[in-house]
């Protein structure tokens, strides 16, 4: 009770955060799920992580809701008839927005924003609304893992959306351009990078590898997370594959024992975690999104998670007395490799539950790290500091994209001068897409809003709580302790 | 016969040498000496002289058989060898065949939509050019010539007409000024000017500004040429960073100098600082 009366009385956190906070709280004062002890140590170890999901998860960690169902229908529910003009369309979506329940009690995916408002959109003259729609969006869902999608097609609603993003420069909601090259207009790509540099989103996916990948539709959610709409992924639980190489006597131990250690009690974990969301917490039995069917179990999936693959080779090599290093060398990116591959078969092997739609296989995600991951770079990325050129890098990072269909991807920070010739960086997105790469983000140095590693803050903010005062987006509490521990604010300036 | 060429740097990725992202080569050699020349160490193809060796800490160069043998990989461009040449030079260089540089390009080729080729002056090796152009130009890749016009190109018709666009500085339009500043007259200069305008083949032509000059005197004579054409006019403030210390008493001019400048021509310039 010790830990209540901190939260009660902490005073660098909004009242909103205070409530959250308490709810975390309950919600761990209890341990309906069982693990096997060969589970639990591997969580004290810090080998397997959940991403304080909470002990007793009562909803799905991320939610994809079908927008287009909603905007045809309404909803009973709350009492929402289908729109007729703009005004109630944004006005449907402000309200049905803090309806959809999350990990962090917020939404992680509003839509294709630009083409769920296109059919409302008259003009210019629609810039005000769509500008006070952001806002709106940016001051009461106050995290930014909560994410729009616009693309790949130009629609006026998408142009307004950019133009309305540069200029508020709000972290919130992040944004993702569904790039393909034969459907995407060069101006409307070239508006999405120059607003990227300014604010640091859009980032760009790759609209013709997660099409494949999803068999049509899909969706990008919190940092860059690959969904099916009208679904979502019951979990993500995640490995830090550096710790699990500290377990190792040698490559090979690591390669045919560790591995088959960690995804056996990690999908298990999973399993019984999901078990617990449908079976048990009654979720897909009364939640209004299941009833009225803006989402379908289904659709869902849940999501492997990795990170840290550039300190487990680099320890790996180590052991084995070479100074080889991730992202440099040869050998260390082929082994890289290898523990992905491995990794990729191993969790393939394991039949899930209640992710029909992946047919039962937990899909892989490189993870973006946590605020308290000092010994993780994210995912499968170089770490920050040792970045090579980025033609080399991105040539390094290409192969691994295509075993993450659940979310992979790299942050570049480019020098100001690239403002002036915003084709160049259509250039690099344009080859890096063809060599197989999923998705990248970008931003301009010394632009206020960054995005930390996959999700965006204002480091005017982060000064904030360096002085000790409350703010308004609890990811900036994430921010600040990512620019402390992994320097994230140091990247490579690319010129 | 497969031409060779000395090369100073690849740079593989660059967003300020012609449109989009491209290669740039810069070539060692200049028939020009400008003053304020920022890469001086171009200038001139290394004389073996064996200076910069005993300045190496990685063994990265040794002299064999009275020439400069340079070890790339032992390198860590700290650029010690570069700071003690008396020459002008880099014993840096790396030569390379139409067909080596061809594989080079290609590791770039889903990235970039061409190769702009700089210097030093680059146009001392046009046969070079012409020649990777011809081969280059088979995987959709353009190629840009970033020159100081010194060359006659009226003569030069298969260079001329393989290379998509120049990049043409004009460091002065008075004839004594730019001695003063290159070491050469500029009336090839001006001819080149007048002749790649007419056959549609300039992207952009550049004016240093420096304070002790009539830079006014160029622009004056270059903007009538451009006035009905898309070719862009970028004008650069002088910087003092590379330039040799004999000649620091250069000045850069002011912001409200360029500002000047603006009111009186805005649509022409693509202003940089650099």
């Amino acid at each position: 009770m010790n830990d209540v009366i901190k939260i009660i009385k902490n005073k660098n956190l909004s009242f909103e955060q205070k409530v959250i906070e308490l709810a975390r709280y309950a919600e761990n004062s209890i341990a309906p799920i069982e693990l096997s002890n060969e589970t639990k140590e591997m969580i004290d170890k810090g080998i397997i992580c959940d991403l304080f999901e909470g002990n007793a998860p009562y909803r799905p960690r991320y939610i994809i809701v079908d927008f287009n169902k909603f905007m045809k229908k309404g909803s009973t529910f709350l009492e929402l008839s289908p729109p007729k003009t703009l005004l109630e369309a944004v006005n449907n979506l402000l309200i049905f927005y803090k309806h959809i329940p999350s990990i962090t009690t917020m939404p992680v995916y509003i839509g294709n924003i630009d083409y769920i408002l296109e059919p409302f959109i008259k003009g210019d003259e629609d810039y005000e609304v769509i500008k006070l729609f952001l806002n709106h969006i940016d001051k009461t869902i106050t995290d930014s893992f909560c994410h729009a999608n616009i693309g790949p097609k130009y629609t006026k609603a998408g142009e307004l959306i950019l133009k309305a993003s540069k200029e508020l420069q709000n972290p919130t909601p992040n944004i993702t351009l569904k790039y393909d090259e034969n459907i995407t207009p060069i101006e409307f790509a070239k508006l999405a990078i120059e607003t990227s540099l300014i604010t640091a989103k859009p980032s760009f996916a790759n609209d013709k590898i997660f099409r494949a990948d999803f068999n049509g539709d899909y969706a990008i959610a919190s940092c860059y997370n690959g969904l099916k709409i009208g679904g979502g992924s019951h979990t993500l639980v995640r490995s830090r594959l550096f710790r699990l190489a500290k377990e190792s006597k040698n490559i090979d131990d690591f390669l045919n024992n560790q591995l088959v250690k960690l995804v056996n009690n990690m999908t298990d974990y999973m399993d019984k975690r999901i078990k617990f969301i449908v079976e048990e917490s009654g979720f897909f039995e009364s939640n209004f999104l299941v009833k009225e069917e803006f989402i379908k179990i289904d659709n869902f999936t849940a999501m492997f998670g990795i990170v840290g693959l550039a300190e487990a080779v680099n320890y790996l090599l180590k052991l084995e007395g070479k100074k080889d290093r991730f992202g440099h060398s040869k050998i260390a990116n082929e082994l890289g490799y290898k523990i992905i591959e491995t990794i990729d078969n191993l969790v393939k092997k394991h039949k899930g539950i209640y992710c029909n739609f992946s047919n039962n296989k937990y899909l892989l995600h490189a993870q973006v790290g946590i605020d308290s991951d000092t010994d993780c770079t994210p995912g499968c990325r170089i770490p920050i500091g040792e970045e090579p050129e980025i033609f080399e890098h991105i040539i390094q990072s290409a192969p691994f994209h295509k075993f993450f269909p659940s979310g992979i991807g790299d942050v570049f920070r480019f020098d100001k001068t690239t403002r002036n010739n915003l084709e160049s960086i259509l250039d690099i997105i344009k080859g890096g897409f063809k060599q197989g790469l999923r998705y990248i983000s970008f931003y301009e140095d010394n632009a206020d809003v960054v995005r930390i590693t996959g999700y965006l803050v204002k480091r005017s903010e982060i000064e904030k709580l360096d002085n000790n005062q409350v703010v308004l987006r609890d990811t900036t509490v994430l921010g600040k302790g990512a620019r402390d521990n992994m320097k994230v604010l140091e990247r490579k300036l690319r010129k | 016969m497969d031409n060779k060429v000395l090369i100073n740097k690849i740079i593989p990725f660059s967003s300020v040498d012609g449109p989009g992202n491209r290669t740039a080569i810069f070539l060692q050699g200049c028939n020009f000496n400008c003053k304020y020349c920022h890469n001086p160490e171009t200038i001139n193809i290394c004389n073996n002289c064996g200076e910069c060796v005993k300045f190496c800490k990685f063994n990265a160069l040794k002299l064999k058989n009275n020439k400069i043998n340079y070890n790339q990989n032992n390198c860590v461009n700290c650029d010690e060898c570069i700071k003690h040449c008396k020459y002008n030079s880099s014993p840096k260089v790396i030569e390379y065949t139409v067909s080596t540089l061809v594989n080079e390009i290609l590791k770039y080729k889903n990235f970039i939509r061409g190769i702009t080729f700089s210097g030093g002056e680059c146009s001392i090796n046009h046969l070079f050019i012409t020649q990777f152009a011809k081969e280059i130009k088979q995987y959709n890749l353009d190629v840009y010539v970033d020159t100081n016009g010194y060359i006659d190109f009226t003569s030069l018709n298969d260079f001329v007409n393989i290379v998509d666009k120049f990049m043409l500085d004009v460091k002065a339009f008075d004839r004594n000024i730019h001695k003063k500043l290159t070491g050469k007259t500029n009336e090839t200069v001006l001819k080149n000017l007048k002749f790649l305008i007419k056959n549609n083949k300039i992207y952009e032509i550049r004016t240093v500004l420096i304070k002790e000059i009539d830079y006014f005197d160029t622009i004056n004579y270059v903007v009538p040429l451009i006035k009905d054409t898309n070719i862009r006019y970028k004008l650069i403030k002088y910087r003092k960073y590379g330039v040799r210390k004999k000649y620091k008493n250069l000045s850069a001019i002011s912001d409200d100098e360029i500002k000047k400048i603006i009111q009186l021509f805005p649509k022409y310039f693509n202003f940089i600082t650099v």
